[in-house]
């Protein structure tokens, strides 16, 4: 396993099987996360990211394949010998510890003999007042640093949200582990601290210079914050790439249905053998070296298209206009197509062009959208991407 | 398995049997001995099995040789008597606490709470000499009537109607419901695991309780049946442990058997009660 | 008068209607009894007596100088004190043992909770039945294992404790039921959470997660159990009837004598008094219980 500039410790997950009862949640995962990297398991609920994330901490065990961290095989350690640190959903904080409390228990647990953790007992060992002073100091210094140092005192139940996933993230923290890995940390946060929760996430992971593992349902929250992605799917990985890897060039239907929202247009049609694919009325030049009647499917990411003059030169599609939505510096345009069935597809522009476009007189209840090729994609019956062979000039 | 939690669990088993053993003893017992012919009872050596089927002369004896059926009967107007008004009472007062804004509710609350540490111990004695002053004693309205408050009930039912959505409550107002109906065909309804749990910790209180029935009656035919198996006991004494047996087991077999079949409603009801 | 609206004052009077009967049995029931008892206590009266004289604080002097009475509360706080730590203890340890069952949890969890759910004057009885001497399966058990022959009811020395075990054997399912629903209720992710922390042995679980989480429980569970133990008298009557020689006399019992055996009321009065003053000192200490637990959630 490679290690990265830093000497961050990877993790290498080969041939990762689980079944619950009859259900096989994964079906051999084989990933290799980078020492230092940020990776991020996404995948719609009950795809196995979770599973996968307690298997690396030891608290599932798998049913078949090896977990190694930093080069060495882990599957027969406890989760504490793993060294690695675990952020949950419900942050799994003790309501009955202060706040220092919580962030010194990792410490405690490692430093004391188990005699001198134990109630009365402890009290006779000479050297645990001095031990307790230095765990004291490092939870003070990781709470000034996540500011939280005034909270020190509080229990959980007296913290905002907002405060609690902090003190979770100080708990991690504080051991200085080799990995750490996230359960969705901000699915119970409102909408503007998630937000502002994801940079400070990105900022600590450049500061702490060690491996993430990040497991969410959210896509913005994978494309915003990670090195790479893992999109997963029935317990299979679809495809690991970095965001724009998986916004630019999805490997499946699934992939580009699941990553960029609004969600990619996707339009049914049929190879004509000729370079095009034909979808009723309109006829889309993407389809090189396709056997003709082909049944295929053509994904265009809503910003791929725009209003256009209806003699554009280039593929254009007949819209009708349902719904236009003004997001400020955004405009989504909801449309269908009256050339294939009816189809739905979003177009997303920005301010500037809908005010150009509206005074040229191109939205109307009728309009005609050209589709830019860079945003175009094309998926076989089977949902595998076609590779694509742009037409010369096809902008 | 590895071998340390497959001793662990051999260890905790054989601690779990254990105790089960001793918990279930006095019903094996009673069971073993109601089936089991008088000679045997009286004799020397412990076989646990008998020698042959005895229980239809052992309950037969215990129903026809004593006041036994007609304690039974009054168990079961007793406790359905004290249940019917403890849940036409505390229902809408509890719906009251819970939802509607009145004069004195705070009051009532405060007494509520007062009124879960007082078991019936303590208003006992005025009680009866009020029951003797107006010539109730031996009735089934003294056996009953001190049980028709049920502050626990009442804590209970507004603790439910406290987590009951509002929303549900406005629109049925705006639908034009009155609060009466809405307290029975809206609220009451919604309660049921609530009242479940209540009703059968309700009977179960009632058809067990030896304290006041010890107190208020004297003949036997208003016996309950704590009183009835004491009585039997009594009369019985050096005499038929067969039949005393199944008499134990006629009167404990109902609330084992009412306990069986809402067992889940039981515990969630021991839950609510504050743990939770 | 402030305008109320229709609402309000709909509130107002169907809230007053529904709250009458609850009230009014609160009054009769509960109040007005109460007031009677204090009154009592500083009489002399007598169910049937003609003449009723005030007597001030005689009957609490009274008590003070009875031996009986004094030995029913020295009887009541020895049962207490035997039966709740091993009830309390008993079913915390039993719910542990329980709550780590998967296929078995349901079997142990009826058998323990049948003793709570049985007529106690009947299962008093089979007890009773299962002690004689004579009869009951418990000697010859108890010889075979080369002891002597006992006599746990008539003995004066032994009977205490043999109603103090049967009041146990009837407890300690109760309190095993309320003690799962407390490790029931206690999130997974904590255990997982000290798991990744370093608790790696069963004493670092308990003491950092299980115990404090159960805290509330086993408070509520300490003042149910000594309320119920405090209250012993359906095993008294039919297995004892306070003796031998008073070993077994209990608060209750006296309180029942001297109430309605003797019907000397303003001395019984003054006893229940007495009584309600524990049990207010207990309701105290689960009130302070109530407002800690709303601290922890």
């Amino acid at each position: 396993m490679r290690k990265s500039e830093e000497g961050a410790d990877g993790v290498a997950l080969a041939g990762i099987v689980k079944s619950f009862g009859a259900t096989r949640v994964l079906d051999g995962i084989d990933l290799a996360i980078e020492g230092g990297e940020f990776l991020t398991l996404v995948g719609p609920s009950g795809c196995g990211k979770s599973t996968l994330l307690r298997i690396i901490a030891g608290l599932e065990t798998a049913d078949g394949g090896t977990v190694a961290i930093g080069g060495r095989r882990v599957d027969h350690l406890r989760p504490d010998e793993r060294d690695v640190a675990m952020v949950f959903q419900s942050y799994a904080l003790y309501p009955h510890m202060t706040v220092a409390g919580n962030i010194a228990t990792p410490l405690e647990l490692r430093r004391l003999t188990l005699a001198e953790r134990l109630p009365l007992v402890r009290h006779l060992s000479p050297r645990r007042p001095r031990v307790m002073r230095g765990i004291m100091a490092e939870v003070r210094a990781v709470a000034e640093t996540l500011q939280i140092g005034h909270l020190l005192d509080r229990r959980p139940a007296q913290l905002s949200g907002g405060q609690r996933q902090r003190v979770a993230l100080g708990r991690a923290m504080v051991r200085r582990p080799r990995v750490f890995l996230m359960d969705e940390p901000l699915s119970n946060l409102d909408a503007a601290l998630r937000v502002h929760m994801r940079s400070e996430l990105a900022e600590l992971h450049a500061r702490l210079g060690i491996t993430f593992v990040y497991v969410t349902h959210d896509q913005v929250e994978a494309m915003t914050m990670s090195s790479r992605v893992a999109l997963m799917d029935r317990g299979r990985i679809l495809q690991l790439g970095t965001p724009s890897d998986l916004y630019d060039h999805p490997a499946t239907l699934a992939v580009a249905r699941f990553i960029g929202s609004p969600p990619i247009n996707l339009i049914e049609g049929e190879s004509d053998g000729a370079g095009g694919v034909r979808i009723d009325g309109a006829r889309l030049p993407i389809a090189q070296g396709v056997a003709g009647g082909t049944r295929v499917t053509v994904g265009i990411r809503p910003e791929a298209l725009h209003p256009a003059p209806p003699r554009h030169d280039g593929p254009v599609l007949r819209a009708r206009l349902k719904r236009a939505e003004n997001l400020g510096a955004e405009w989504l345009l909801h449309a269908i197509l009256p050339d294939s069935a009816g189809t739905a597809v979003v177009a997303r522009i920005t301010a500037a062009e809908h005010e150009a476009a509206q005074r040229a007189g191109l939205i109307g209840e009728e309009l005609a959208l050209a589709v830019s090729a860079s945003g175009m994609h094309l998926f076989g019956a089977d949902g595998a991407r076609i590779a694509v062979r742009r037409l010369a000039g096809a902008a | 398995m590895s071998p340390s939690r497959l001793i662990g669990r051999i260890a905790a088993h054989t601690v779990l049997a254990a105790g089960a053993v001793v918990m279930a003893a006095p019903f094996v017992w009673m069971l073993l001995t109601s089936i089991r012919p008088p000679e045997e009872v009286f004799g020397a050596v412990f076989d646990p099995i008998p020698s042959r089927f005895a229980g239809f002369e052992n309950y037969g004896q215990a129903l026809t040789a004593s006041n036994l059926p007609r304690a039974m009967l009054n168990g079961v107007i007793v406790c359905g008597g004290i249940l019917a008004v403890q849940l036409m009472t505390a229902i809408p007062a509890a719906y009251a606490l819970a939802r509607l804004s009145f004069r004195g509710r705070e009051l009532l609350f405060a007494l509520v709470l007062f009124g879960l540490t007082i078991p019936i111990q303590v208003p006992a004695l005025p009680l009866y000499i009020a029951f003797a002053n107006l010539r109730l004693l031996d009735t089934y309205f003294a056996l009953m009537a001190p049980f028709f408050l049920t502050v626990f009930g009442l804590f209970l039912f507004r603790q439910f109607f406290r987590t009951y959505p509002e929303e549900i409550l406005q629109a049925a107002r705006l639908d034009g419901m009155g609060e009466f109906e809405i307290v029975w065909r809206i609220a009451a309804p919604a309660a049921l695991p609530a009242i479940a749990a209540f009703s059968v910790f309700s009977v179960v209180a009632h058809w067990n309780d030896l304290y006041w029935p010890l107190i208020v009656i004297t003949s036997s035919e208003r016996a309950t049946p704590a009183l009835g198996i004491l009585a039997f006991r009594d009369a019985e004494t050096g005499g038929n442990y067969g039949a005393l047996m199944a008499a134990a087991s006629l009167i404990t077999g109902p609330m084992i058997a009412g306990f069986l079949a809402a067992r889940r409603a039981f515990v969630r009801g021991i839950t609510m009660t504050g743990v939770r | 008068m402030r305008p109320r609206s229709p609402q309000a004052r709909s509130e107002a009077r169907w809230g007053a209607i529904f709250a009458a009967p609850a009230l009014l049995l609160i009054l009769t029931i509960l109040l007005a009894p109460l007031a009677v008892l204090v009154a009592l206590s500083v009489t002399d009266y007598r169910l049937g007596a003609i003449t009723v004289r005030l007597v001030g604080l005689d009957n609490y002097a009274a008590l003070l100088g009875d031996p009986v009475f004094q030995r029913s509360l020295r009887n009541t706080f020895l049962y207490v004190a035997f039966v709740l730590p091993a009830a309390v203890f008993g079913g915390l340890g039993v719910a542990l043992l329980v709550h780590a069952r998967i296929r078995t949890r349901t079997v142990y969890e009826v058998i323990y909770f049948l003793p709570v759910t049985s007529t106690l004057v009947a299962m008093a009885t089979v007890w009773q039945f299962m002690l004689h001497p004579t009869l009951g399966p418990v000697t010859p058990l108890w010889m075979n294992l080369g002891f002597g022959r006992i006599d746990l009811l008539n003995d004066p020395d032994l009977a205490l404790g043999t109603l103090a075990l049967i009041g146990l054997w009837q407890l300690i399912g109760f309190n095993m039921v309320l003690f799962l629903a407390g490790l029931s209720a206690i999130p997974r992710e904590l255990y997982e959470a000290a798991a990744l922390d370093g608790a790696r042995h069963a004493p670092d679980r308990f003491l950092r997660v299980t115990w404090p989480m159960l805290g509330p429980t086993t408070m509520f569970v300490t003042v149910t159990s000594t309320v119920t133990a405090f209250k012993v008298f359906d095993t008294v009557v039919v297995l004892t009837r306070g003796g031998p020689l008073g070993a077994t006399e209990t608060l209750l019992y006296i309180l029942y004598l001297e109430g309605f055996q003797y019907f000397r009321m303003g001395y019984a009065a003054a006893m229940t008094v007495v009584l309600l003053v524990f049990l207010a000192g207990l309701s105290i200490l689960q009130a302070r219980v109530i407002e800690r637990k709303v601290h922890y959630a």
